[in-house]
């Protein structure tokens, strides 16, 4: 009955909070990759997003939502087209989303033009972090050097010598390992860009092999971290050079398909489903009694997504017509993220911890990530000096 | 390059060679005796490297995994050609090209919904999961070892069924000429769809082959298909020597060209082999027919 | 089979989806306007392929390439400044033809589907050059500041401008095309496509004919490219990725080869479907796969040869 009694009023006072201040409801567009091969980010962070309306109370800032999906097609001009729909025809009021950097510099442009906030759910391309910065974009995830920059900085604390790298040839993976580079002082004997969805790698192991480095750094994301980690084990590569990474590659959605291949490797991340903090352990409980799986990273930057839009909405009472307002309230970052600790840089981009993690097998069976350390604490990314925006 | 890194990428390339021509050869059956262009081979690939994980993973056991695949994959190629293909044979290759893009686009989301978006893992069986120490401090993945022996195996078997038995007689008869074989009484309609079934052998073979070495998951047979593509057609579509020795081409020229050049140009080096052949011999290094 | 059995309906369907597209910036909101533009554009790609597809009987699974070059043409001199249409635009059309001088005279050497492979590896060796260009944009692409301009004559940047002006060239080209199909030039063409052998002996240079032939229709594919980069004011490898040229040659069957008009209409129908599906589903591919494998099997001239009847065997 009490409760009955609070719902009520809860209605009643938004009732008239919303009538009072503009939007009746909240339309949120989500364009992700969500078809072809590449299609399991997209559907990962979309489920960490859902589940992060639930937690609001089926709702982003008082405000009832409407979740309109849109499928990129991972190509950058149906991208345009699929913002172009949601922002003219769908009248969404904030977009997020956004798996890959291509299709992230095709649209960046086209949706904050129009007036929009664009929240990334998950590319965070170095133009947009620099130069290219935008007022009314945000990304929630990572800016994309930051995760190599901290193994780089792992590998440089351990005293490794010689590194050897590998990446696959696109933009991300050069980013990758610019990161490393950075902070990794010792001598590079090697780097090689291999072929984009490349399956198979055994001529660059023998390379490798013959190379004789300290430790191997790469950055192979999805299916290639697959191909890739499963056969550096099988190559016996795994117990004479270790092998370093980034979560991309040993991410959870992953893992269960490398096998004990992946076992013992360690990684960075801004995020592991063992952080400790009260609404990291609510995330991951809540999400395994939904879907029946441990999050990935991924679903956690979508998650956070959610989280964000709904302090930023709140805080300005769910009016959405006062732009400066509403930046004001998305700079702030006011919600309690997963990764505990979360703050905006004046690039948009988030100022944040760094982890180094430990793959492991948990009670059930289940391969997972183990948090090991720190690698860094308050990072910022390399190209916000170069962002004009104060 | 010293000698000895050298023959180790020599195996890396016989060994990608070996993938491509378990991929190749069916296609080039298919092709050769159906005049069918199938783009969906890919598909039947990608269902072999599943149905095997899956039974590894139930049963623990690779061989059982070999055992069952090979005939299910087997029987699912026939289906496709009972149900759809059949009615492609006399259609230009632009109506088979499109309804074979159709059928992958078909299995991808298929697998998607049987097996879920993340891709699925299959262990290297427990007998070959060692290394061969080729010479002291040189060793070689055993399994990779198993996938040359096999490939070669099979160019063996399939040489023999050729040119020793009734269907391989039947085979190059509709090689050459696909009226004629009709006009004798054979039962033509029979023997498409058991070249059909051998391809779809062939293929899901190549990938309960690759399942252990490689991610299995979607689209894992587009990634394969062009490159098995380029393979016939350098060979010389129809004919099973061609797709044997430009398979060996194609692995070999991959793997040095990555290796020895830089990214950008190692992507190309396939396609550069192939518009060269082409230019210098229009129908392939062996023209079956035509 | 050049002949249809209702030259009327040809010429009403014609007719009719011309003038609806003419009054789509009338009634549809800004969102249609970007859509039809968009699928304006790809109709032309469309028809550039039916002209070495349907009439000249040589399957290109390599054309978005000639598109990518257009648009890489635009993107890069808009780059160093190059912002007016009057230059960009001509030099998108030369690159074009340019590079299908060379291609062509290669692959044509070939037929059948050693034409289909080798055309595939030319266009797979560009998308690997721009995939690797690292100064403009590399694997990820590059954004277009603004779109081309015409001297101060016409502001394509208004959406409603821009519409009209692909409307006019598309409808300009299908006229021209029209016309060069019925022509001298457009019957030996056909003519190499049912027998090449003939027309050979009958004293026709048929290489030249269709070297002459693919290079028209890459200018034409390299001027919708120009179009498509200044629609989406971003340029990227994607554009010349082989699902693309996979996405066009399914227009120019779905709507039916040898039509001009067909493929069309068979860009207006894929691109439709594929929105509307794509809205109500993220599984659209198992439903757009099994309509397609319909299409092929039941509507052999495709949705053009519905609409206007069969066509007589050719």
């Amino acid at each position: 009955m009490r409760r009955r009694f609070v719902v009520l009023a809860a209605v009643l006072l938004l009732g008239w909070g919303a009538s009072a201040h503009g939007a009746e409801q909240l339309k949120v567009g989500y364009i992700a990759t969500m078809s072809g091969p590449a299609a399991s980010l997209g559907t990962d962070i979309l489920d960490g997003f859902k589940l992060g309306i639930k937690h609001c109370g089926d709702q982003l800032g008082g405000l009832p939502v409407e979740l309109v999906v849109g499928d990129d097609q991972l190509k950058p001009d149906v991208g345009v087209q699929v913002a172009s729909r949601m922002m003219e025809k769908d009248k969404v009021d904030i977009v997020t989303g956004i798996v890959f950097s291509n299709v992230m510099m095709a649209v960046a442009g086209p949706i904050t033009d129009a007036g929009l906030f664009l929240i990334s759910g998950n590319a965070g391309p170095s133009p947009l972090a620099g130069e290219g910065c935008l007022p009314n974009f945000f990304a929630v995830s990572w800016q994309n050097d930051q995760t190599h920059e901290a193994m780089g900085k792992y590998l440089q604390d351990q005293g490794v010598k010689t590194l050897y790298l590998m990446a696959p040839n696109y933009q991300a993976g050069k980013d990758g390992l610019a990161g490393v580079k950075r902070y990794f002082k010792g001598e590079i004997v090697g780097e090689v860009y291999t072929k984009i969805n490349q399956p198979d790698y055994a001529a660059e192991l023998t390379q490798l092999r013959a190379a004789k480095p300290e430790a191997v750094f790469v950055f192979y994301p999805g299916g290639m971290g697959i191909n890739f980690v499963k056969q550096y084990a099988q190559s016996g590569l795994k117990e004479e050079i270790p092998l370093y990474t980034t979560a991309f590659t040993l991410d959870q959605s992953v893992l269960q398909a490398m096998g004990d291949a992946a076992l013992g490797l360690k990684n960075s991340s801004f995020w592991s489903p063992d952080l400790k903090n009260p609404a990291n352990e609510k995330f991951v409980a809540d999400f395994k009694a939904t879907y029946q799986r441990i999050p990935s990273l991924f679903a956690a930057q979508g998650y956070d997504a959610a989280l964000l839009i709904d302090s930023a909405v709140r805080a300005v009472n769910g009016d959405l017509k006062d732009q400066d307002k509403l930046r004001e309230a998305f700079r702030k970052a006011d919600f309690q993220s997963v990764r505990g600790e979360f703050k905006f840089n004046h690039n948009h981009f988030p100022i944040q911890d760094f982890y180094i993690r430990e793959v492991v097998e948990n009670e059930d069976g289940v391969l997972t990530n183990k948090l090991l350390g720190v690698a860094f604490e308050d990072h910022a990314d390399a190209y916000a000096a170069q962002c004009p925006m104060k | 390059m010293d000698p000895l890194l050298i023959f180790i990428q020599g195996l890396n390339g016989l060994q990608l060679g070996v993938m491509l021509f378990l991929m190749a050869a069916g296609l080039t059956l298919v092709f050769g005796v159906m005049n069918l262009i199938n783009l969906a081979h890919g598909s039947l690939y990608m269902m072999g490297a599943y149905l095997a994980a899956t039974v590894q993973q139930r049963t623990g056991s690779f061989l059982l995994a070999v055992l069952l695949a090979i005939p299910l994959t087997t029987m699912l190629g026939m289906l496709v050609e009972v149900t759809a293909l059949r009615r492609l044979y006399k259609r230009d290759h632009l109506d088979q090209v499109l309804a074979t893009f159709a059928l992958i686009l078909f299995f991808n989301e298929l697998v998607r919904i049987v097996w879920g978006p993340q891709a699925y893992f299959m262990a290297v069986p427990e007998l070959f999961s060692g290394y061969f120490s080729i010479l002291p401090g040189v060793s070689y993945p055993i399994f990779r070892l198993v996938i040359i022996g096999v490939g070669l195996a099979v160019a063996l078997l399939l040489y023999l069924i050729v040119s020793r038995t009734r269907l391989g007689m039947l085979i190059r008869a509709g090689a050459t000429n696909r009226e004629m074989v009709g006009a004798l009484g054979v039962n033509i309609q029979l023997l498409y769809t058991v070249v059909f079934g051998l391809g779809a052998a062939l293929a899901g073979l190549a990938g309960i082959m690759a399942g252990p070495i490689l991610s299995v998951e979607v689209g894992m047979g587009e990634s394969i298909i062009i490159l098995t593509f380029v393979v016939i057609v350098i060979g010389g579509i129809g004919s099973i020597r061609g797709a044997l020795i430009a398979s060996m081409l194609v692995g070999l020229a991959d793997t040095f060209g990555r290796v020895l050049l830089p990214p950008a140009l190692a992507s190309m080096v396939i396609y550069v082999l192939m518009a060269g052949v082409l230019c210098w011999r229009p129908q392939g290094l062996f023209p079956a027919y035509g | 089979m050049a002949k249809l059995k209702f030259p009327r309906l040809q010429q009403l369907i014609l007719l009719s989806v011309v003038v609806l597209l003419a009054f789509v910036p009338l009634f549809g909101d800004l969102f249609y306007l970007r859509l039809f533009t968009r699928i304006m554009i790809y109709a032309m790609v469309a028809l550039s392929l039916d002209i070495i597809l349907g009439y000249g009987g040589m399957v290109s699974f390599g054309h978005a390439a000639f598109f990518g070059l257009g648009a890489y043409t635009v993107g890069i001199l808009a780059r160093f400044g190059v912002a007016s249409a009057f230059l960009a635009w001509p030099a998108a059309i030369l690159v074009s033809v340019l590079l299908a001088a060379v291609i062509g005279a290669v692959s044509l050497r070939t037929g059948g589907v050693y034409f289909i492979m080798i055309t595939l590896a030319f266009a797979q060796m560009l998308y690997y050059f721009f995939f690797s260009l690292d100064v403009y944009g590399g694997s990820d692409g590059m954004p277009m500041v603004a779109r081309n301009t015409f001297a101060g004559l016409i502001d394509i940047n208004r959406h409603t401008t821009f519409y009209y002006l692909v409307f006019g060239i598309m409808v300009l080209i299908l006229f021209v095309a029209l016309r060069l199909m019925q022509s001298r030039f457009g019957m030996v063409i056909q003519g190499i496509r049912d027998n090449e052998r003939r027309m050979r002996s009958l004293g026709f240079a048929t290489y030249r004919y269709k070297l002459v032939c693919f290079i028209i229709s890459a200018a034409v594919a390299g001027l919708a490219g120009a179009l498509i980069a200044n629609q989406t004011l971003y340029v990227s490898p994607s554009f010349l990725h082989w699902t693309r040229s996979g996405d066009i040659l399914i227009m120019v069957i779905l709507g039916g080869m040898g039509s001009l008009v067909g493929p069309m209409l068979g860009a207006l129908c894929l691109l439709l479907t594929e929105e509307v599906l794509s809205g109500y589903t993220e599984h659209w591919m198992i439903v757009l796969g099994p309509l397609l494998i319909v299409v092929v099997l039941f509507a052999r001239h495709g949705i053009y040869g519905l609409l206007a009847g069969t066509k007589q065997s050719g």
